[in-house]
This record gives structure tokens, sequence and C-alpha cells, in this order.
């Protein structure tokens, strides 16, 4: 049992361990033994160890609605009070977990992955930044910290994103990562401030308080829940800002795996899980059909894609998606659930797929091939035989996110299900949410096996390349082992075992709060609703995953269908989302173009006409006058004034000379004149 | 007739003749001259105050003592004279104002 001080202290060593990792590794990394790595796992182990008591804890209290707060004042002007704060409860201790977790493993994974990279210590340092970044958002108890953290989390994956920023590529996608998160941060700022206009205060708990009180509402709380959603969408990765989710890849794979899979696109769906009780039900309508949109066409563009790391990328938004949806439904503890989940299997496929796309690299680098794409699905097939850890891990990791029982996916993935299920029994009109949900778990399950057949199973398509695959050593095996592991149903489910009901400590621990805005259901009817739409879901979705993985064995494993010879019949379509859907495309041309010539007209006022004639004349204008004033200055003032002072010192000077003769006679004179003088004042 | 008046006059005029001498003389010993009238206008007032003005012995004791002076002076500034004469070779003090750069 630990006192409410111990958390406070648990969580500063949580927050800020990483952050002097990273000061150590950013200042001194280049002269530390192994550039600082150490320094760097040293500190997310013990970060981890700290996240693991502090399970530990939560275990030993069992109780659902443990909730501690430490906050000190930070800014204090009167009206405006700004402060700092944790609020630590069951949600916070399960997500710090899972970062420090993902982070550890990260951490270990690239130790051989990024072995010889140019900025290893820079890169370590990177990391320690975004942990002590992200685990500043998970800590936080009011919104500007918060959004402090949310917007430091965007920097690092900048950062990050763009480590080999020799590669243009790298360069550019850092650029569009930042620049998209930005249009949803400008929401997110906007909700904010709505919030703070109306109730006064950044803190969750006051959030609540003064939205139950009714000091905002109506259109007025939509819009502010809308702003803040729109942190999520940038954040998270959602239709429409999604399109720096899949260029992202061009960072490290580890740090697709922490950032761009488990944890920082997840904030998104943390931060709409938190603040889940003051969402009013028309943005909650809205946040529904974003993430269910998002689920099946991010989907819907991941079968065609050819790139490992893109499909897991698209997937990722896809998931991401489904989470926002139960966030939407009002299920929002089966989205966190399910965050929990894919935040394992999610990352334990990006370690695959960053130990195939090692393997690959390193096997081209050996036949000197410098233009074969290591991460191209088309280049591989038959790797199981060579990479055997890595192909169990992936597949397991793989089962899980499909849906298949006995993995976590299965139990998270059902929650959401039946939880939109449950909502579209409720409002038959938004039936369209529950085909987003069925749909996208049956298009998950076809691409995901359509990933691991290309790349594990069926012949080698180069064969010189295959020759030279071969398994990673074992700090890259650890983190995929460990991490499959934690993809069996049972980990979520203690203390019970059954495999088919989500039932377990964390639905005893994590209790689904009331929404604090009249009008919506409360936990315990979405609750009822859950519960009777669940076997229902459960068939449903086992239905679909079955069809999606059936559909993929056929057409991958035993090519009794041939993929070609659909994209041919489906060929609009399947350009369609070969080009995902021409989404960069379009945005250049309605977006930037249109923007850019704006920009370039406005240049033009700027500069042609107001810099030219406007700025330049003012320059001109002052120029003239200053000749003006800099010939009174120097004639007037500096030759008559200043100089006659002079002259006619030197003159009077001259003239008193002339006294000066020489002659003692004269002086004598002189002498005897001033007697004389003073003889006469005397007599007068 | 025989008051102080009158001998201080006569000093007066002494002296005034001696320094218009003084003042306005180019030749150095003309000068030297000058200075001999201003100190026995002087030594002319002495001996009257000594007379009339109860100065009594001091009035002829300071007379002798300038008289001293007086002769020394001029063994002094003759040599000075001289040696002027041996630099300049003149003795118009016009020319000679070294003072004078």
């Amino acid at each position: 049992m630990m006192t409410g001080n111990i958390i406070t202290d648990f969580s500063l060593l949580i927050l800020f361990l990483p952050l002097v990792a990273f000061t150590i590794n950013i200042f001194f990394g280049k002269r530390l033994p192994r550039q600082g790595d150490w320094v760097s796992v040293g500190a997310i182990l013990i970060t981890l160890i700290l996240s693991l008591s502090l399970l530990i804890n939560m275990f030993m209290n069992w109780d659902s609605n443990f909730s501690h707060e430490a906050k000190m004042s930070w800014i204090d002007l009167g009206a405006f009070k700004i402060e700092l704060g944790f609020w630590v409860d069951n949600i916070t201790i399960v997500m710090l977990v899972v970062v420090s977790l993902i982070s550890s493993m990260t951490h270990i994974f690239s130790l051989e992955y990024m072995k010889g990279d140019v900025r290893y210590n820079r890169y370590y340092a990177y990391l320690g930044l975004f942990t002590f970044s992200m685990n500043g958002i998970v800590l936080a108890n009011n919104l500007m910290s918060l959004y402090i953290f949310w917007e430091l989390v965007g920097v690092s994956s900048y950062l990050l994103i763009g480590h080999w920023f020799e590669k243009h590529s790298a360069a550019d996608a850092s650029k569009k990562a930042f620049l998209t998160n930005r249009v949803g941060d400008i929401g997110f700022f906007i909700g904010i401030m709505l919030m703070f206009t109306a109730i006064g205060s950044f803190n969750f708990q006051e959030l609540f308080t003064g939205v139950s009180q009714g000091m905002i509402g109506g259109t007025l709380l939509t819009l502010a829940g809308v702003g803040l959603f729109m942190g999520a969408v940038g954040k998270s990765s959602q239709f429409p800002l999604h399109i720096w989710l899949p260029d992202a890849m061009e960072g490290p794979t580890p740090v697709s795996a922490l950032m761009h899979a488990a944890t920082m696109v997840a904030a998104g769906v943390y931060l709409t899980v938190r603040l889940f009780p003051l969402f009013s039900p028309e943005a909650l309508t809205i946040i529904a059909y974003v993430g269910g949109f998002t689920a099946l066409f991010a989907a819907s563009i991941a079968i065609t894609q050819n790139d490992i790391k893109k499909v897991l990328a698209y997937s990722t938004v896809s998931q991401l998606g489904y989470m926002i949806l139960a966030v939407g439904v009002g299920n929002y503890v089966a989205a966190f659930f399910h965050l929990l989940t894919h935040a394992m299997f999610k990352a334990c496929l990006f370690y695959g797929s960053g130990s195939v796309i090692h393997a690959m690299h390193h096997s081209l680098h050996d036949l000197h091939d410098h233009d074969t794409d290591p991460q191209d699905m088309r280049n591989m097939g038959g790797f199981k035989s060579k990479m055997p850890i890595t192909n169990w891990t992936m597949t397991i990791a793989t089962l899980a996110i499909a849906g298949v029982p006995f993995f976590s996916g299965f139990l998270s993935k059902d929650a959401i299900l039946a939880g939109t299920l449950a909502y579209v029994q409720h409002h038959p009109q938004h039936v369209l949410l529950a085909v987003f949900g069925f749909g996208a778990a049956a298009i998950t399950a076809f691409y995901m096996f359509r990933l691991i057949f290309m790349t594990f199973h069926g012949e080698p398509k180069m064969p010189k390349v295959f020759e030279g695959i071969h398994e990673s050593p074992k700090v890259m095996t650890f983190p995929l082992v460990l991490l499959a592991g934690l993809s069996f149903f049972l980990f979520y489910t203690l203390p019970y075992f059954n495999p088919f009901s989500d039932h377990g400590w964390f639905t005893e621990l994590i209790k689904a709060t009331n929404s604090v805005v009249p009008g919506n259901p409360t936990a315990a009817e979405i609750y009822e609703g859950v519960h009777h739409a669940h076997y229902l879901a459960m068939g449903l979705s086992l239905a679909v995953a079955a069809l999606g993985i059936g559909l993929s064995y056929l057409m991958y494993m035993k090519q009794k269908l041939s993929p070609e010879a659909w994209a041919g019949k489906m060929g609009f379509l399947y350009k369609l989302s070969l080009n995902k859907y021409y989404f960069d495309e379009n945005y250049n041309r309605f977006l930037y173009q249109p923007f850019l010539k704006l920009s370039r007209a406005v240049a033009y006022v700027d500069w042609d006409l107001y810099d030219k004639y406007f700025i330049n004349g003012f320059g001109r204008v002052t120029n003239v006058l200053s000749r003006l004033t800099g010939r009174m200055d120097y004639d007037g003032l500096d030759q008559t004034l200043v100089d006659g002072v002079g002259r006619s010192a030197q003159g009077l000077g001259k003239q008193l000379k002339k006294v000066q003769t020489g002659r003692l006679q004269n002086y004598m004179l002189f002498a005897l004149i001033g007697v004389i003088i003073i003889l006469i004042v005397q007599a007068i | 007739m025989a008051s102080l008046s009158s001998y201080l006059l006569v000093g007066a005029v002494l002296f005034s003749l001696g320094l218009y001498g003084v003042v306005t003389r180019r030749n150095g010993v003309a000068v030297l001259m000058g200075v001999e009238l201003i100190l026995n206008a002087a030594n002319v007032n002495f001996l009257a105050f000594a007379r009339f003005g109860g100065m009594n012995m001091a009035g002829h004791v300071y007379a002798l003592f300038v008289i001293v002076l007086a002769a020394a002076e001029a063994a002094v500034a003759l040599a000075i004279i001289i040696n002027i004469f041996n630099n300049f070779n003149t003795i118009n003090v016009d020319e000679v104002s070294e003072l004078k750069q």
C-alpha cells in the first residue's frame, strides 16, 4: 500500500528520469562510453520498475475508485491561474506502464537496430525527451500542462521522424507530421480556451464539476468538445488529418513502434478517454463517425500497400479509428482497453517489421545492392525458415490484431464492436457505424495476414537476398517475444480464465464514470447495452475475421484466387486504394497549391508593392530628412555653435596672447597701470 | 617750504622718472639707471620720514641699507648686462625676449 506522497514521488521520478537521461545524453552523450546509451536504458528501466510498482500497488489496492491528485500553483494572476500537477488514477497507472514498457523495449531494441548510427547519442536523447513528454501527458491533471506536454511530444516526434534528415523524404515527413499536428492543435487550443472562458479552470476535475453545474452547455459545449477532439484527430492521425502517420514511417522503425503505433498516437485516444465526461451527445456522434470512418478508410488503404511499414502504419490509423469510435459510442473503457492491447501487439508487429527490414538491409548490404527497397514485401517471402522467432511473434501479434480468440485483440476489439452494436441498436439511424466497425474488422484480418503470408510464407521472391537473411540478435528478439507473450488474452483477464469474456482485472479496476453532460446515457446504461450486444458482436466479429483470414489465405497462401485478377476486376477501387484515395494529391491541389498561390499573391503585395514603395519610400523620406538634419547638425550646430565656442576661445586667446610680449618693461607697465587703477578705485 | 610734502614730492618725481626710464628705455644700462633712480626716490622718502615722520634713526639705517643694496645691485646687474651682451651681442632689452617664443 502506498500513500499519496509516495505516489507523487514515484510520479515525479517517472516523469523526470527520462528528462535527466535526455539532458545527459544531449550534452555529454558523445563523450560517454558507448555514446551514453546505458544512461538512457538505465533511466527507462528504472522508470519501468517504478511504473510496475505502481501497477502492483494498484492490484494490491483493488480499488476502482482510486484517484490521487497532487498539484502546485505555477502562474497565479488573480483570475487567471495555471497549475501544474498529477492526477493519478487506474487509467494513468496502466498508461504509465504501457509507455514505460514500450519505451524500454524500444530502448533495448535500438541497441542493435541503431548500432553504428551517426547520431546514436542524439537518438537516445530524443527517446528520453519523448518518454518524458509522453509521461507528462499521461500524468497531467489539467489541460494547460497537458497541452504543454502535448506539444513537447510533437517536437520529439518531429525530431525522431527526421532523425535521418539527410534523406529528403525523412526531412519532409517530419515537417509534414509537425504541421499536420499543428492544424489539430489549433482546434485543441480553441477547445481549451472555450472551456477556460466558461469555467475558469484548466483542472480536469473542476471542468467536470463546472460542466455538471451547467456553466457551459448547448452548442458551445459541443464546439468546445469538437475543438478538444481536434487535438486528438491530429495526434491520433484521424481522418482528415491522417496523412502524416504513414509518412512518419521514414523515422527509425523502433521509433515507429514506440511513437507511431503504441504511445504517441494513442495520446489522442487517451485525451478523449480522459475528457470523455465532457463531451456532449452531438460531439460524441461526430467523434464516433470520424473514428468509424477512419477505421474503415485506413484499412481499405492498407490492403494494397506493399511497403511493410506502410501497411502497419495504415493499420495503426485504422485501429486508432476503432478506439475513437469506441469513445464516440460511449464505451470509452473499451477504447482504453484496445489502446492497451493494441500497444502491445502493434509494437510487436513494428519490432517484427524492424527485424525483417534489418535482416533485409544487411543481406542487401552484403550483396552491394543499394537499389532494392528493403521494406517492399514483394521482395520478401519464405522468411519463416530463416527468421523463426520473428515469424512466430509476428504471427501471434497478427492473430491478436485480427481478433482471433485467445488473443488480446479479440477481447478489446470485441468490446468495441459490442459497444458500437449496442449504440446502433439504440440509435438505428447510425447503422453506418456498425458497418464501419465490422467492415474494418474484416479488412484488418485480410491485410494483416496478407502481410504475414507475403513476408514469411510462399517462395522467396529474391533467392539471392533470401540467402543472406538471418534471425536478428537477442536484444532485438527479446522485445518481440515479450510483447508477443503479452498479446495473449490471459494477461488481461486475470484472475479469470475465460478467453471469450473481457471480464478481468482491467474491467474491474477501470470503471466507466458517468458523463457530466445531461442527455448522455449513464455508464450503467452503456454497460447494459454492451452486455446485451456482447454475444451478437462476438459472433459477427468472429465471422468477419474468419472471412478476412480465409480470403487472405486463399489469395496469398494457396493462390487459388489471384490478387492481380481481383485488382484488375476492381481497377478503379484498387487504384484508389493504392494511391491512398489521392489524399496527398488532392490536399496538394486544393489546399497547398491555392494556399501557395495566395501566399505568393500576398508576398507580391507585401514585397513588390508594400515593401518596395511604402517601406522603401519611408526609407527614402527618412534618408532625405536625415541628410537635412545632418546638415543642420553639422553646418549649423557643429560648425557654428560647437566650433564657434572653440574659435572664440582661440580668438580671445590670440588677443590675450598679445599682452604677453615677453618684455619685462611691458609687464612692469601693466603692473603700474594696475596699481594706478587700484589707487583710483580706493580713492573713489 | 621745508616740509614733509615737498620732500615726498621730490621722491615721487624721482620715482616717476625712474619708472619712466625703466619702462621706456631700450638700453639695458639706461634701465639700470632708472632702477637706481627708483631706489634713490625711496631713499629720499626714508630720510624725509626720518626727519619729519618720526622714523628717526631707523630711516637713516634703511637708507644706508638701500645704498648698499643699490651698489650690490649695480654690480650684479652690470654683470648681467655684460653677459647679455656676450650672448646676444646687444644690450637692447627688446631683443632679449627669450621668454616669448
